[in-house]
C-alpha cells in the first residue's frame, strides 16, 4: 500500500510558493503547482485549486506581484513574480522554519537516556 | 496589515472583475495540464479527467479564493440581506404588522427622548449655563411674589457678594398685553414685554441676532424708551424686516426705538415663564419709580469659575443682612428672612419635572419592551412555519452562526425600517409638541430631533433587534434538525413546545401592559380629582379682558394725595362706565374689575395684622393683593360671607378690606376673636386701621393643585389698581365682538386684547399635568393594542393548529357553544396570570409614582379593579374571532383537510 500523501500545514503552501518564485523567476499558477508537487516528490496532497487562493493573498500582502502573459507553448496566462518585500518575507520566514524544525528534529530524536531537554532549543 | 485591509474592501467591490479574472486563470490552468497529460501519452479524455481532478473542483478553488482576498462576513451579510428582503417581501402582512408596531414603539421612545433630553439631559440654551443660578427663598405658595426683592436688595445683593460674576433679574410681574403697539390708522394692538435689569443679556450670555441688547444707558431714569424684539414677534409683526433696527414705533404713547432683534434661540418664556408668548424685552428702569414698588425682580445671578455652589450659598447668605426693602427705610434692612438661596437655574426651570419625566420615560421604555414581546412572537410563529427550511440548511451545511446571523439581519433589517419611520412619526409628533405653546412646560419650543435623539434612535433600533432578534434566532439554531424535518404535520412536538413558548411571551405582554394601563389609571385619576378641586371661583361661563386706561394728564406726577385722590375718581368713573355698557351685551349677568386675576401673576404687600395682637414667628406667605371693584368677585363666582365692596366706599369713609376664609381663620384664631370670625374686626398694615367687611372663599392663585394661599381685596376706590382685568359672568356663550366694541367706545384706543374664557387659566395651570397624563395614556392605550394583538396572535394560532382535534371532537358530538367557550377559557386564562403578575408588579412600582398622584392612593383599589376589567375585556375581544371560527369548524371540511 502506498503511503498517505502529506496534508499541508497552515501557512505553509504561502512559504512554499515564496521560495518556489524566488528559485524560478515568473511562473504562473499550473507551473507554481506542479513545480511543488515535483519537489516534493509528489509526497504533499495538494488541490490545484488552493494555490490560487494562496496567491491572491500573498498579492493583497504585497509580497508578489502579477501581470498577463504568455507561457513558453503560446497560451495567455498570469505569472508571478517575488517583490523585494516577498524576498524579506521569504528569508524570515526560512529562518523561522529552519528554527523550528531543528527544534521539531531535536525533539524527536530524544530518547529515555539522553536526559535533560535541550536547553532552551535554540541552535547557535 | 491596514494595507491589506484596505485590499480586501477594494477586492470586495471589485468581486466581478476578479471573480472573471480567476475563471480566466482557472481555463489557463486546465489547459496547461491537459496539455501536459497528453504530451505525457494519456488520451484526450483522460488527460481531461486526470487535469481537474488535480484541480481539485474549479468551483472550491473560486470559494477559496474569495474567502482569501475578500470581506467574507460582509458578503455573507449582503448575502443575507438579499435573502430577508425577499422572504420579508413574500410575506407582506407579516413585514407590514411589524414594521408598523415598531415604528408605533420606537417613534414613541424617540419622541420622549427629545423631550426628556430637551427638559432634562440638556444644558439650558445659554454659554456656560452651569454656572446660572436662580436666586430665591425657598418655594412657597405664593410663587413668585416670594421670590423677588427690591431694587434696593438687588443692588446690595449685588455689592456684598463675591462669588458671583454678575447678578441681573427681570421685573417679574409684567401683565400680559403689556404693550399697546400702534403702527399707522389701525386700532392698537396688544404685545407683551419684559422689563429686564440692564446686563440681563450679558449675564445669560444671550446675543443679539441684529443690532445691540441694552446697554446701563438704556436704564436710566428719562433715557429715550428703547425696545429688543423677539425673533417670533419680528417675524409676525414686522415681516422680519432687515432694516427695522433703529426704526421707532408708537408703544405705549411713547415713540420706542427698536435697538435689537433676539436670536431664535432665545425664547424668555420658554425658560422663565413656561406657556407664555414674550413679545419683547424692554430696560428696567432700577433707579427711578420702580424703587417705590417693593419686591419686584427675580434674582439671577452667573457664578464665577470654579465658585461651588455651597460657596455661592454661603456668600449669598452673608449678603442677607445687607440687604434692605427701602434704603429710605434703615428698619427694614436685613428684612429678608425667608432668605436667598442660589440653585442651580437648570433646576429651577425644569427640576419640578424631574420625575414626571422619569415615569414618561420608563412608560416609553415598557411599550417599546411590549413591542419586542409581540415581535418575537410573531417572528417565533413565523420561525414555526419555516422550521422546515432552516433545518434543511442546517443540512445542507449551514452552520449554526450562520442561521442564527441570518435571523439577527431580518430583525435589523424589520428594526432598522420600524426605526427609520418611527423618526417620520417621533419628528411629527415633536413638532406638534414643539407648537402647542399653550402647554406651560419650560423650552417645549426649542424642542427638535438632535444629534443625541439620532444617537438615541440608532441605539434603541439595535438593542430593540436584538432583543426580539435573539430568542427566536437561538430557539431556532438550539431546534432538532431531525426533529425538524419529521415535525410535518400540525399538532407535532415542536409546534407544541413553541406554543408554550408564544404563551409565555404573550402572559409577559398582558403584565407589562397592565403596568403600564395601572400607571395611566392612578394618573387618570389624579387629573379627575385636580379638575374636581374647588377652586375658589367658578372658571365656566366667565371671561376676562385686558382693559386698557385712558391716559390721564395727573397719571405723570402723583405728588399730592389731591391729585392722587382725583386720579382714582375718575378711574372709578371709568370702571363704572364699562360695566354699565358690557351689562347691556345679552347674556352677561355681572361684571367686575380687578388687577390681577387668579393662576396669573400676583402680588404680596405684607400682612396686616390686629393692633395688639403680636404676630407669631412663623408666619405663613403673606396674602396675595388684589385691587378690585364691587361685584368682581360675584363675576368670579367666588363664595363671600358679609358684604361686597360697594361704590361708595371711598377716601371719605374707613378703610374696607375683604380677606379670604383662611387667612380670616388664622387671624381669628391668634386674636380670639368671638365664632372666629373676623367680619367686623379691624386689621392694620401699620399706616392705616383695614375694617374687614367680609371673608371670600380660599382661592387657588398660584396653582391648581398646590394649597391655596392667603388673599386680601382692597376696593378699587380706595387704592390704585396696577391694571385693569374685567371680568364678566354671562347665561350665554360670549364672544369678544361685543365686548370690544362696547369697551372702543368708552376708549378708542383700547387695544383688540385677548378675550379669554377664565377656563383657559384653569387649563394653562393644568397643561402640565394634563400632558403628562395624555401622554402615559395614549402608551398605555398602545400597549393595550399590542397585548391585544398578541392574544390574538396566539389563540388564533392554536385554534389553526387544533383545528383536525376539534374537528374530530365535533364529529364526537361536542357542541359549537363548548368549542367557543374552551377557546375563550384558554385566553382568559393567558389573561388571567398575565393581570395577576401585572397588578403584583404595578403594586411594587407605584410607589415610584405616588409623587406625581394627587389625592390618588398609588394602590387605588378602583384602578385596580377598572385596569384589571379593561383588560380582561380587551382579551375577551380579542380571543373572540378566534373562538368563533374555532366554533364554525366543519368536521368534515377539518378531517379531510391535511
Amino acid at each position: 500500500m502506498k503511503p498517505s500523501k502529506l496534508d499541508l500545514l497552515q501557512g505553509t503552501l504561502d512559504l512554499m510558493v515564496l521560495k518556489t518564485l524566488a528559485a524560478m523567476g515568473s511562473l504562473h499558477g499550473y507551473g507554481i503547482a506542479r513545480r511543488i508537487e515535483q519537489v516534493s516528490g509528489n509526497q504533499v496532497l495538494l488541490n490545484q485549486g488552493t494555490i490560487y487562493a494562496s496567491l491572491v493573498r500573498l498579492e493583497q500582502r504585497g509580497w508578489i506581484r502579477s501581470s498577463w502573459g504568455v507561457s513558453g507553448n503560446h497560451r495567455k496566462a498570469k505569472f508571478y513574480s517575488l517583490t523585494a518585500a516577498g524576498q524579506r518575507r521569504l528569508s524570515e520566514d526560512a529562518r523561522y522554519w529552519e528554527r523550528l524544525s531543528g527544534v521539531m528534529d531535536r525533539v524527536l530524536q530524544m530518547d529515555k537516556d539522553s536526559g535533560a531537554l535541550p536547553e532552551d532549543g535554540e541552535p547557535a | 496589515m491596514n494595507g491589506r485591509f484596505l485590499r480586501r474592501v477594494r477586492a470586495f467591490f471589485t468581486r466581478r472583475r476578479l471573480d472573471r479574472e480567476l475563471d480566466a486563470e482557472l481555463a489557463a490552468h486546465l489547459d496547461l495540464a491537459i496539455e501536459e497529460n497528453l504530451e505525457r501519452g494519456l488520451s484526450p479524455e483522460e488527460a481531461r479527467r486526470v487535469a481537474l481532478a488535480e484541480l481539485g473542483g474549479a468551483q472550491q478553488a473560486r470559494e477559496r479564493h474569495r474567502e482569501a482576498r475578500g470581506l467574507m462576513r460582509l458578503d455573507i451579510f449582503l448575502h443575507d440581506l438579499r435573502y430577508t428582503f425577499r422572504t420579508l417581501g413574500r410575506d407582506p402582512g407579516f413585514t407590514a404588522v411589524a414594521i408598523l408596531i415598531l415604528a408605533l414603539g420606537i417613534g414613541a421612545n424617540i419622541a420622549v427622548f427629545s423631550v426628556v433630553n430637551t427638559l432634562m439631559l440638556r444644558p439650558l440654551p445659554f454659554p456656560n449655563a452651569q454656572e446660572l443660578v436662580w436666586i430665591a427663598p425657598p418655594p412657597q405658595k405664593c410663587g413668585l411674589s416670594c421670590a423677588t426683592y427690591s431694587t434696593d436688595a438687588y443692588d446690595e445683593f449685588r455689592m456684598y457678594t463675591h462669588s458671583y460674576q454678575d447678578v441681573t433679574g427681570y421685573f417679574a410681574f409684567s401683565s400680559p398685553g403689556n404693550l399697546s403697539l400702534t403702527i399707522g390708522n389701525s386700532g392698537p394692538l396688544p404685545a407683551t414685554s419684559i422689563d429686564v435689569i440692564a446686563n440681563f443679556f450679558n449675564v445669560l450670555g444671550v446675543r443679539p441676532a441684529m443690532g445691540r441688547l441694552f446697554t446701563p444707558a438704556d436704564a436710566l431714569d428719562g433715557a429715550s424708551p428703547v425696545i429688543v424684539l423677539s425673533d417670533a414677534w419680528w417675524r409676525r409683526q414686522f415681516n422680519a424686516d432687515p432694516q427695522i433696527i433703529g426704526k421707532a414705533f408708537d408703544i405705549n404713547g411713547r415713540q420706542t426705538t427698536v435697538v435689537g432683534v433676539l436670536p431664535a434661540s432665545f425664547d424668555f418664556g420658554a425658560v422663565f415663564s413656561p406657556g407664555a408668548k414674550i413679545d419683547a424685552i424692554t430696560p428696567l428702569d432700577l433707579y427711578g419709580p420702580p424703587r417705590d414698588w417693593g419686591n419686584i425682580v427675580t434674582l439671577i445671578g452667573r457664578m464665577k469659575p470654579g465658585v461651588t455652589l455651597a460657596q455661592a450659598r454661603q456668600d449669598a447668605n452673608a449678603a442677607l443682612p445687607h440687604m434692605c426693602w427701602n434704603n429710605k427705610y434703615p428698619q427694614s434692612c436685613g428684612s429678608y428672612r425667608r432668605g436667598a438661596i442660589p440653585v442651580p437655574l437648570k433646576e429651577y426651570v425644569s427640576g419640578r419635572l424631574r420625575r414626571s419625566l422619569i415615569v414618561l420615560w420608563s412608560a416609553v421604555g415598557l411599550i417599546l419592551l411590549i413591542a419586542c414581546v409581540n415581535l418575537s412572537n410573531l417572528l417565533l410563529a413565523r420561525a414555526t412555519a419555516r422550521s422546515k427550511e432552516f433545518a434543511m440548511r442546517a443540512a445542507l451545511g449551514a452552520s449554526r452562526g450562520r442561521i442564527i446571523g441570518q435571523l439577527l439581519t431580518e430583525s435589523l433589517i424589520l428594526s432598522g425600517i420600524g426605526a427609520l419611520l418611527g423618526l417620520c412619526l417621533a419628528n411629527l409628533l415633536v413638532f406638534w409638541l414643539a407648537h402647542q405653546g399653550a402647554i406651560a412646560l419650560p423650552l417645549l419650543g426649542t424642542m427638535r430631533i438632535d444629534g443625541t435623539a439620532l444617537a438615541w434612535t440608532l441605539l434603541v433600533a439595535l438593542a430593540t433587534a436584538f432583543l426580539f432578534g435573539i430568542f427566536p434566532g437561538a430557539r431556532m439554531a438550539a431546534g432538532n434538525l431531525q426533529e425538524s424535518l419529521k415535525d410535518s404535520g400540525l399538532g407535532a412536538g415542536q409546534s407544541r413546545k413553541h406554543e408554550r413558548v408564544r404563551s409565555i411571551l404573550v402572559v409577559t405582554e398582558v403584565a407589562l401592559a397592565c403596568v403600564l394601563l395601572v400607571g395611566a389609571g392612578l394618573l387618570l385619576r389624579s387629573f379627575l380629582k385636580v379638575l374636581d378641586i374647588d377652586l375658589g371661583f367658578q372658571p365656566e361661563r366667565a371671561y376676562a379682558i385686558k382693559v386698557d386706561l385712558p391716559p390721564y394728564a395727573s397719571d405723570q406726577g402723583l405728588r399730592t394725595q389731591q391729585a392722587y385722590h382725583g386720579l382714582i375718581g375718575r378711574r372709578t368713573a371709568f370702571f363704572q362706565q364699562v360695566i354699565a355698557r358690557v351689562l347691556q351685551i345679552p347674556g352677561v349677568e355681572t361684571a367686575g374689575f380687578s388687577d390681577y386675576l387668579p393662576l396669573g401673576q400676583n402680588r404680596e404687600w405684607g400682612t396686616p395684622w390686629p393692633k395688639g395682637i403680636p404676630q407669631p414667628d412663623a408666619l405663613p406667605a403673606g396674602p396675595l393683593v388684589y385691587v378690585v371693584t364691587p361685584g368682581f368677585l360675584r363675576a368670579m363666582g367666588t363664595p363671600l360671607r358679609g358684604r361686597d365692596f360697594n361704590w361708595d366706599d371711598n377716601f371719605n369713609t374707613q378703610s374696607v378690606v375683604i380677606i379670604s376664609q383662611a387667612y380670616a381663620q388664622f387671624v381669628a384664631a391668634k386674636a380670639h376673636w368671638d365664632n372666629g370670625d373676623a367680619v367686623g374686626h379691624t386689621l392694620s398694615n401699620g399706616q392705616q386701621d383695614l375694617y374687614i367687611i367680609g371673608v371670600a372663599a380660599n382661592v387657588h392663585e398660584e396653582t391648581t393643585e398646590g394649597d391655596a394661599g392667603w388673599q386680601i381685596y382692597y376696593p378699587q376706590t380706595q387704592a390704585q389698581p396696577t391694571s385693569a382685568q374685567l371680568v364678566l359672568r354671562a347665561t350665554l356663550p360670549v364672544n369678544s365682538g361685543p365686548v370690544l366694541q362696547a369697551l372702543r367706545t368708552l376708549n378708542p384706543n383700547q387695544t383688540a386684547a385677548e378675550f379669554r374664557p377664565l377656563q383657559t387659566f384653569v387649563d394653562h395651570a393644568n397643561s402640565p399635568r394634563r400632558f403628562f397624563m395624555f401622554l402615559v395614556a395614549a402608551f398605555a392605550a398602545l400597549g393595550l393594542l399590542l397585548a391585544a394583538l398578541g392574544i390574538y396572535g396566539v389563540i388564533s394560532y392554536s385554534v389553526t393548529r387544533q383545528t383536525q382535534e376539534i374537528g374530530i371532537r365535533m364529529a364526537l358530538g361536542a357542541t359549537m357553544g363548548r368549542v367557543q367557550r374552551e377557546v375563550l377559557a384558554a385566553t382568559l386564562r393567558l389573561a388571567a396570570i398575565g393581570i395577576l403578575l401585572g397588578t403584583a408588579a404595578s403594586l411594587a412600582v407605584a410607589r415610584l409614582i405616588a409623587s406625581l398622584l394627587f389625592a390618588t392612593s398609588p394602590w387605588d383599589l378602583a384602578t385596580y379593579l377598572g385596569m384589571a376589567a379593561v383588560l380582561l375585556a380587551i382579551a375577551v375581544i380579542s380571543g373572540f374571532l378566534p373562538a368563533r371560527r374555532a366554533a364554525h369548524v366543519d368536521p368534515m371540511v377539518a378531517l379531510r383537510a391535511n
